[in-house]
């Protein structure tokens, strides 16, 4: 079996990956990258659309020639990677164990690892819809593959299931190829995906979306003949007598994404509610020197977004090397950050007690959208940091940059609590604060 | 004559019979309607192997059941299918309920059923199954009792029945059966076959196959049973769970798999369309308040998969295994539950059959191997295996299903095995790429390149199950940039 040692192994070379390895570079380290496809750029190269590039670049680029500029910076630094590799298992000593049809089995040990594994569409089945089982249904991700890289189309007449980017991004690019998308379905009063798609792709082609309803029932046996949609309560229970049926050739499936963390929970790194692991301030997960980034971590809207965590965990991981690496490692003094009312899941899930004076990104979704909110962190009932928003949307992550000054947060202070409030509270809270 | 002996069918049973008569010295070839075997009742079954406790005794299928599920061990050795004897646990939820757990247990023992327990220590219950729910009062513990995988065991039947030389026939549906001098011709869509014996063992359609022989004697009816599959890892069960059955069926159970997943179900639904594998919402609702009375803690938003099939149920609710007064057509049809426990008991019987009331003097095969070599799978390599067989072969080398782990090499090998993949779920049910989580959200547009390669097709006629399921209607037409273009283009970036 052949042996490898490097500074940090970066699992990955979709946009967090390759951000990782070049930010890990350029801070000295010696690092490789494994990737199960066949070429760099992971997910984004099929995503032909523009839009890419706005925050980092400030220009309009599609994935493609987004993701080109990273490949090319990787190479011009000549950072080392493997393609067509499958990392089969990570252990607590960050050893990494991985196959491809060269070299066969292959034990890298690393100093540090950065998992940088992206995310996976959820399917059919994980939400149950009646119906056969016939040929014709597709995630959005996988029709989006056929179209933009092998360059075929899955169906004449379309129905989506689910309002996410990918969905409504592919309901205009079926539609450019001559394809007929009958409707975008979604259960919720709103759509999942960025108002920005909502307009571009789907309110610019006319294509109808359907809110409140879903797909009851798969129609045809060996290819989908159509679907039946009916409306739902607010409890998403179908509404009877609602049904109507609209026929179609195919189904594309748009009802969101997980992060792929099967090697994060194999290594021992614990998940939160999201289904990303639990990290700290530094993108560190609880297991020792293994860092996390881009989708793996939480599902990001914008590329752009992805970029810049992936920069933090490669030079943060790059610390950890020079830093603590073969260290004794110190007991991390931790505040738990939890998520209060009306929100969905917060990362970091901890930050150190020693980083507070440092620049904090949050990121962090809504449960439900609202409008005029104040967003809060809390040390028990006093408000440390506040900011007004004027909407809040699930599908629209927000960010949140602060540096907390020492007098401000107790010195036995264990958690902070991190909510998104009607502003009406906010004379309220004002009143007590 | 073409063959001694046609099977319609490639259910568990067809093959099963298949399998068993290939150690005789007959000309043999199987019809199957489908692009592959086990495609109906076969392929979406509970895999249960029953003890044989229950059914009662006026059938049949009771006897075949008890005996069936002694010929497993034997067969398992040979033919190297995915089968264990996990044990069944009848639960009592009620106080009332033990005396027809106690009822169950001598009725079963007198017949021959090994080691039935009735267990009332609920630590001990416990200890065999923590996931049962605490309200259990007492269980009926079943050991011979156990699960499969209905279809790799009927691949592994069909490969081995090819071996000893079975000729097999898939898309090739009967569409009339006509008795000539001293045999029968049989009728499918591409080509006439002619044999002396048939055997028909059509599943839901086997009362349409026998009126085509002019042998009308019976109905099925199909009775469909909806699943719900758990995603791996977050449940595990170490038993099969039955609830108490009701006068209408054996009730909603929840039950390992094979290969590591937990599923409940199914319901029991008369229906009237012999095709109708369709899930529905009452149904699904159904098996899941049915699924969380013996386990609560069914991880209900991690289900991967539901699917449904259809139990043919004959008219006499019996199986329906004889020679008919057509001479040499013999029926095996009504196969349902304990069918699939009945396989290897119901081949013997038809061998039987053959020889006392057909006349059929068999003689052994000289030339018989009984063996089917188990398909190689990464997930049983050590790390030196895998790097090893890397470099024989480095197909293994070249992961395509991420979920399951499933590289190149076992996707190749179901396509080349004997009776092998021609479809993309013929791929899924024999290596099981797709299978996982991401339900072939990866890995498909992969596994069509490698089919497409390995049978020589274009990229666009690969199926999901043979005609009228393909994946993909059109091409994205392509506008090739000539030297002019590419030239004008560089201007234009200058």
């Amino acid at each position: 079996m052949k042996s490898l040692d490097v500074d940090i192994a970066v699992i990955g070379a979709g946009s967090a990956g390759l951000g990782a390895a070049i930010e890990a570079k350029k801070q000295g380290m010696d690092v490789l990258i494994l990737e199960r496809n066949d070429e760099l750029g992971g997910i984004t190269l099929q995503c032909i659309h523009n839009g890419f590039g706005l925050k980092i670049f400030k220009e309009d680029l599609t994935g493609p020639e987004y993701i080109q500029r990273f490949i090319d910076e990787a190479k011009e630094l000549k950072i080392p990677y493997k393609l067509d590799t499958m990392v089969i298992e990570i252990t607590e000593d960050k050893e990494i164990y991985a196959v491809n049809k060269k070299e066969g089995l292959l034990r890298i040990k690393a100093k540090a690892i950065i998992l940088s594994m992206g995310c996976r569409e959820k399917t059919r089945g994980a939400i149950n819809i009646p119906g056969f089982r016939p040929a014709g249904m597709y995630t959005a991700g996988q029709a989006q593959r056929f179209v933009n890289i092998e360059g075929y189309i899955p169906g004449k007449t379309f129905v989506i299931l689910g309002s996410g980017d990918i969905g409504m991004i592919m309901a205009r690019r079926l539609t450019w190829l001559g394809c007929e998308v009958k409707a975008v379905v979604e259960i919720k009063s709103y759509v999942s995906g960025l108002i920005r798609n909502q307009v571009q792709c789907l309110e610019d082609y006319n294509i109808p979306l359907i809110l409140n309803h879903t797909i009851t029932k798969i129609h045809g046996k060996e290819r989908v003949e159509g679907v039946t949609i009916s409306s739902v309560d607010q409890n998403w229970d179908r509404i009877v007598d609602s049904d109507q049926y609209i026929e179609c050739d195919s189904i594309l499936l748009s009802v969101g994404l997980v992060p792929e963390n099967e090697l994060t929970t194999k290594a021992g790194a614990e998940l939160s509610n999201n289904g990303g692991p639990i990290v700290d301030d530094n993108l560190e997960t609880i297991m020792d020197g293994i860092f996390a980034c881009g989708n793996v971590l939480q599902v990001h809207d914008l590329v752009d977004n992805v970029s810049e965590e992936a920069k933090r965990a490669g030079k943060n991981a790059a610390i950890y090397v020079k830093e603590r690496y073969g260290k004794e490692q110190i007991k991390k003094d931790h505040i738990k950050i939890i998520p209060g009312i009306n929100v969905g899941y917060v990362k970091p899930d901890y930050v150190n007690f020693s980083n507070l004076e440092n620049l904090l990104h949050f990121h962090l979704r809504v449960k439900e959208p609202d409008r005029d909110v104040i967003i809060v962190i809390k040390e028990v009932n006093k408000i440390i940091y506040q900011r007004v928003r004027s909407f809040v949307i699930p599908s629209e992550m927000i960010e949140v940059r602060t540096k907390f000054k020492p007098e401000v947060i107790s010195p036995n202070c264990r958690e902070l609590k991190i909510e998104v409030l009607p502003v009406s509270l906010l004379e309220v809270l004002d009143e007590v604060g | 004559m073409d063959y001694d002996v046609i099977i319609i069918g490639g259910g568990v049973t067809g093959c099963c019979i298949a399998r068993t008569l290939s150690l005789y010295d007959l000309k043999i070839c199987l019809l199957e309607k489908e692009a592959d075997i086990a495609s109906g009742t076969t392929k979406a079954n509970s895999g249960i192997i029953h003890a044989g406790y229950a059914a009662d005794r006026k059938y049949v299928k009771r006897k075949f059941c008890i005996h069936g599920n002694k010929l497993f061990d034997l067969a398992h050795k040979e033919l190297n299918f995915p089968f264990k004897r996990t044990g069944t646990l009848v639960v009592a939820l009620e106080e009332r309920q033990i005396k027809d757990l106690v009822y169950k247990r001598n009725y079963g023992t007198e017949d021959g059923v090994p080691g039935l327990e009735i267990i009332i220590d609920k630590n001990r219950i416990k200890r065999m199954e923590p996931q049962l729910t605490d309200k259990v009062i007492a269980v009926l513990h079943a050991p011979s009792g156990g699960i499969v995988s209905p279809y790799e065991l009927t691949f592994a039947l069909a490969e081995n029945a090819h071996m000893n030389g079975v000729e097999f026939f898939r898309e090739h549906e009967v569409i009339g059966i006509n008795k000539i001098v001293a045999g029968f011709e049989v009728e499918t869509k591409p080509k006439k076959f002619t044999s002396r014996i048939v055997i028909n063992a059509a599943g839901l359609f086997a009362a349409e196959v026998s009126r085509m022989a002019g042998a009308d004697t019976f109905e099925i009816y199909p009775r469909r049973g909806e699943y719900i599959l758990f995603d791996k890892g977050l449940i595990h069960l170490n038993k099969v769970l039955f609830p108490m059955p009701t006068r209408l069926s054996k009730g909603i159970l929840a039950s390992p798999t094979i290969h590591g997943h937990v599923f409940i179900g199914p319901n029991a639904d008369n229906i009237l369309d012999i095709e109708d594998i369709s899930t529905t919402t009452r149904g699904l609702k159904e098996i899941i308040s049915g699924g969380v009375m013996l386990v609560p803690n069914l991880p209900l938003n991690a289900a991967i998969r539901n699917f449904a099939g259809l139990r043919a149920v004959s008219n006499t609710m019996d199986f329906i295994i004889e020679a008919t007064e057509m001479v040499g057509f013999v029926n095996v049809a009504g196969i349902l539950s304990p069918g699939l426990t009945s396989t290897f008991a119901i081949a013997e019987e038809v061998v039987r059959i053959l020889i006392e009331d057909l006349g059929e003097e068999l003689k052994e095969k000289e030339k018989y191997n009984p063996y089917r070599p188990k398909p190689e799978h990464l997930s049983d390599f050590t790390k030196m295996k895998l790097n090893q067989k890397i470099k024989e072969n480095q197909a293994w080398g070249r992961i395509i299903c991420r979920c399951e782990t499933i590289p190149e090499a076992e996707i190749v090998d179901s396509i080349r095995r004997p009776v092998g993949a021609t479809a993309i779920d013929g791929v899924k049910f024999r290596c099981r790429a797709g299978m996982g989580r991401c339900q072939g959200g990866f890995c498909m547009p992969r596994v069509m390149e490698i089919l497409s390669r390995e049978l020589n097709i274009p990229y666009d006629e690969v199926t999901k199950r043979g005609k009228g399921s393909h994946y993909l209607v059109n091409k994205v037409l392509c506008i090739e940039l000539t030297e002019d273009s590419k030239e004008s283009e560089e201007v234009a970036e200058k």
